[in-house]
């Protein structure tokens, strides 16, 4: 058995020397499972029509891709974070404690953040943000004395609103790590919140008992933590007419056939709505690029060419058909100018 | 005293029948624990193989296209990257459906065949340069939907606007099922391409290969070391030592050990410590051997004890020493046990997500590895990616290759059983 040891073992060195990389060649992403989708075709189409290697795109979610992405500078950090939210100062911050010194922020378009229903539901869905917070928060102003704070009583819709079904509240949604969680929290849940005049002054005296108030969501069962997975939420809701789904647009776009979009403010969760600003819960999704990298790594400034191209990222691009909603024109020509130029982010 | 003798015959007469029922009663319940089993064995068979054995088959369209030497000539792969493809596809497409106005129109159109048609026609021009100034048809990817159409996953009763296939779109792919230029055939992209956004592309050549360099290391390493290790502390450890006793209790818990922390493990040490490149099978096989070590030593120490001590008291009865008992005589014997162990051990690495998520080998990666330091993913972080796609074509291909990993294993465990029966030597 001496001589079984020995042969993987030369096996082993053999195939490792070969193809020692002393430096990498291919372009590192990390990032956002948001933005995965639309960089990682964006890395196909280059890795196709370039000589440069296609790039690796690794999912990490927003926070885990920016912890890798601000560890520092050379080939075994990653050149480009996928973000779906803005960098945070202190992550900001600590980019630069590490040397990353000079990051380009690209936004690439909007998501819009989606309350889906299955289409075997008996009735149509028209909420408020007033509403998903009233139905989905922790704690919410007492009906009697609505100056008072009391943990949420509501169990059916028209306990909220006569108006809504009398179905039992039930949503799915993603848990605290994900992206998707924290926007829609900050999009619908504390759009909602505000609508209590003494909650928004809260804001200027204490932000942290606001946020604490806005941002928390009941764990009373009425919210169901259904993983990072959006096609798991797709398939529940299929199985359950009377619940609703929280997921990013694109799965909404790939499932119409099964899921419903609730009107928000009145507003319905398409294409066009999303674009124009008027559906309320959507987000801007960026790309944050390490600008040391650029002629460390090839082919940086030719895939953010690409990336940042009317046929990627226009009106008709391929993205679009992805499930990006496209940024106005001039807003494409900023960033594209920014992206080009590789013009890094001063402060926050 | 014959009468005590009836007596007793009495009793156990009269609890014979009873004894039998019990008998009898114990054998139908196992009968019905491995009916039960085998039922839900079949049933996630059954479901997955349903799905998944469609994607085997994929849809490919015939598309007539002109090369016009003046734009292709020459046809060197420089001069091709950069002549438009697509467009001369999408001029075929227009010339077939001349009806077919207006932007929003000419888009659907398009979407029939898949964006890859025009690397394969420009790879196909690449391959037959003595083609140039004839006009061709070549059988190109279609699109996802029309796939999905083809394999009957559309349901057309649902009103128009509640689809993603349009009734425009579902009479032009009739027209084109009826000309014969809609083609089931073999799904070889499925296995010759890396991951890819598009469903009809996505193919788990990236993940196989990663899975099986992943796997090659696990074995060099885990095997010998695991041997080595069984081997001292079976034979050659001092008995009732309280370091020994450590050693066991340690290694017996490291067993149980949830994976995903010899992933964080991973990450820290070969990551963090040593600076290994991140995402490459040599730091998943590391990864899952430091899981699979624990597995391997306990099957061959079993395996160790299964050798009846009068093979190594005759051995050192003759004069062997110890070392030449154990490689002569003991270690030979135990070898299909820890053959058997070692198998097993991979075959649970090979299905491993968990610790792979956190040493970076769940990413989208296109071009195959082609050796340990290039970054690639492994089987079930593919289905796992997969799973998570939005894309309704990803669906069958998730199943699909949970099919493909089932084989994979199952052939695994066939080599165990095969080498077990091969070299066992009874006495």
């Amino acid at each position: 058995m001496k001589f079984n040891a020995l042969s993987f073992a030369a096996l082993l060195a053999a195939m490792s020397f070969n193809l020692q990389a002393a430096t990498r060649n291919y372009i590192y992403v990390v990032g956002s499972s948001t933005v995965y989708p639309f960089t990682t075709t964006v890395a196909e189409r280059f890795g196709k029509s370039t000589d440069f290697p296609t790039p690796k795109v690794e999912s990490t979610g927003t926070g885990g891709g920016m912890k890798l992405f601000c560890a520092g500078i050379g080939v075994q950090h990653p050149d480009i974070s996928d973000a779906s939210r803005r960098i945070k100062r202190s992550e900001f911050e600590r980019c630069q404690k590490n040397g990353v010194k000079e990051i380009v922020e690209i936004k690439i378009g909007y998501d819009g953040i989606v309350l889906g229903y299955s289409r075997k539901a008996p009735h149509a869905w028209n909420l408020s943000r007033r509403h998903i917070f009233l139905a989905l928060a922790k704690e919410v102003p007492d009906p009697k004395n609505p100056g008072k704070l009391i943990s949420n009583p509501y169990h059916q819709w028209n306990d909220i609103d006569p108006s809504l079904p009398a179905v039992a509240i039930k949503a799915y949604g993603p848990p605290p790590t994900s992206g998707t969680r924290d926007a829609f929290v900050e999009l619908a849940m504390e759009g909602g919140c505000k609508t209590f005049d003494w909650i928004k002054e809260l804001k200027k005296e204490d932000k942290h008992r606001y946020k604490s108030i806005c941002h928390a969501i009941r764990e009373d069962g009425a919210y169901v933590e259904a993983g990072e997975n959006d096609n798991l939420i797709v398939q529940k809701l299929g199985a359950d007419p009377n619940a609703l789904g929280i997921f990013g647009f694109s799965f909404l776009d790939q499932n119409i056939d099964k899921i419903n979009g609730a009107k928000i403010d009145g507003v319905e969760p398409t294409f066009e709505n999303i674009a124009e600003g008027t559906y309320p819960v959507s987000r801007p999704l960026f790309i944050y690029v390490k600008k040391a990298h650029v002629g460390l790594i090839p082919g940086i400034p030719q895939f953010l060419d690409e990336y940042t191209s009317e046929k990627a990222w226009g009106d008709e691009g391929y993205l679009t058909d992805k499930g990006l909603i496209p940024m106005p024109k001039e807003e494409r020509e900023k960033y594209r100018k920014t992206a080009l130029e590789q013009i890094p982010l001063q402060s926050l | 005293m014959n009468n005590d003798a009836n007596q007793t015959l009495e009793i156990v007469k009269s609890g014979l029948a009873r004894r039998r029922r019990r008998e009898t009663r114990f054998r139908w319940y196992g009968r019905i624990a491995i009916f039960i089993a085998m039922a839900f064995l079949a049933l996630l068979l059954f479901s997955i193989l349903a799905r998944g054995i469609s994607a085997f088959q994929q849809t490919y369209i015939a598309v007539d296209v002109y090369l016009n030497p003046e734009e292709l000539a020459p046809p060197t792969p420089e001069h091709l990257g950069k002549v438009d493809f697509e467009g001369l596809i999408r001029q075929s497409l227009r010339e077939t459906f001349p009806e077919v106005t207006g932007r929003r129109q000419k888009r659907a159109l398009y979407r029939l065949v898949s964006s890859s048609a025009a690397y394969e026609l420009r790879d196909w021009v690449l391959q037959h340069p003595d083609q140039l100034g004839k006009a061709v048809t070549i059988w190109v990817l279609a699109g996802s939907d029309v796939d999905m159409y083809m394999k009957g996953a559309v349901d057309v009763s649902v009103p128009e606007d509640q689809r993603r296939l349009k009734d425009d779109q579902i009479r032009w792919i009739e027209q084109l099922r009826q000309q014969g230029r809609l083609d089931l055939r073999f799904n070889k992209v499925f296995f010759l391409n890396g991951d890819s956004r598009e469903p009809e592309q996505a193919g788990i050549l990236v993940a196989f290969k990663g899975s099986l360099y992943m796997m090659i290391v696990t074995l060099a390493l885990s095997f010998p070391l695991g041997i080595a290790a069984a081997i001292y502390l079976e034979e050659f450890a001092p008995k009732k030592n309280f370091w020994v006793d450590m050693v066991e209790i340690n290694i017996n818990n490291l067993a149980a050990v949830p994976s995903i922390v010899f992933g964080l493990l991973g990450l820290a040490v070969f990551l963090g410590y040593f600076g290994l490149p991140r995402s490459t099978p040599l730091v998943g096989g590391l990864t899952l051997t430091l899981m699979t070590l624990p597995t391997v030593i306990i099957a061959s120490r079993a395996a160790l004890t299964a050798v009846p001590p009068s093979i190594r008291e005759a051995a050192l009865g003759v004069g062997a020493s110890r070392t030449q008992t154990v490689f002569h005589h003991v270690l030979p014997l135990a070898m299909p046990g820890m053959l058997t162990g070692a198998i097993i051990g991979m075959a649970r690495a090979l299905g491993e997500t968990a610790p792979l998520l956190m040493i970076g080998m769940v990413a989208f990666i296109v071009d195959p590895p082609q050796g340990l330091l290039d970054p690639a993913t492994a089987l079930p972080v593919q289905i796992y990616l997969w799973a998570d796609s939005p894309e309704r074509g990803f669906v069958e291909r998730t199943s699909a290759a949970i099919i493909v990993l089932l084989v994979f294993l199952g052939l695994m465990n066939l080599l165990a059983v095969l080498l077990r029966r091969r070299l066992e030597k009874r006495w």
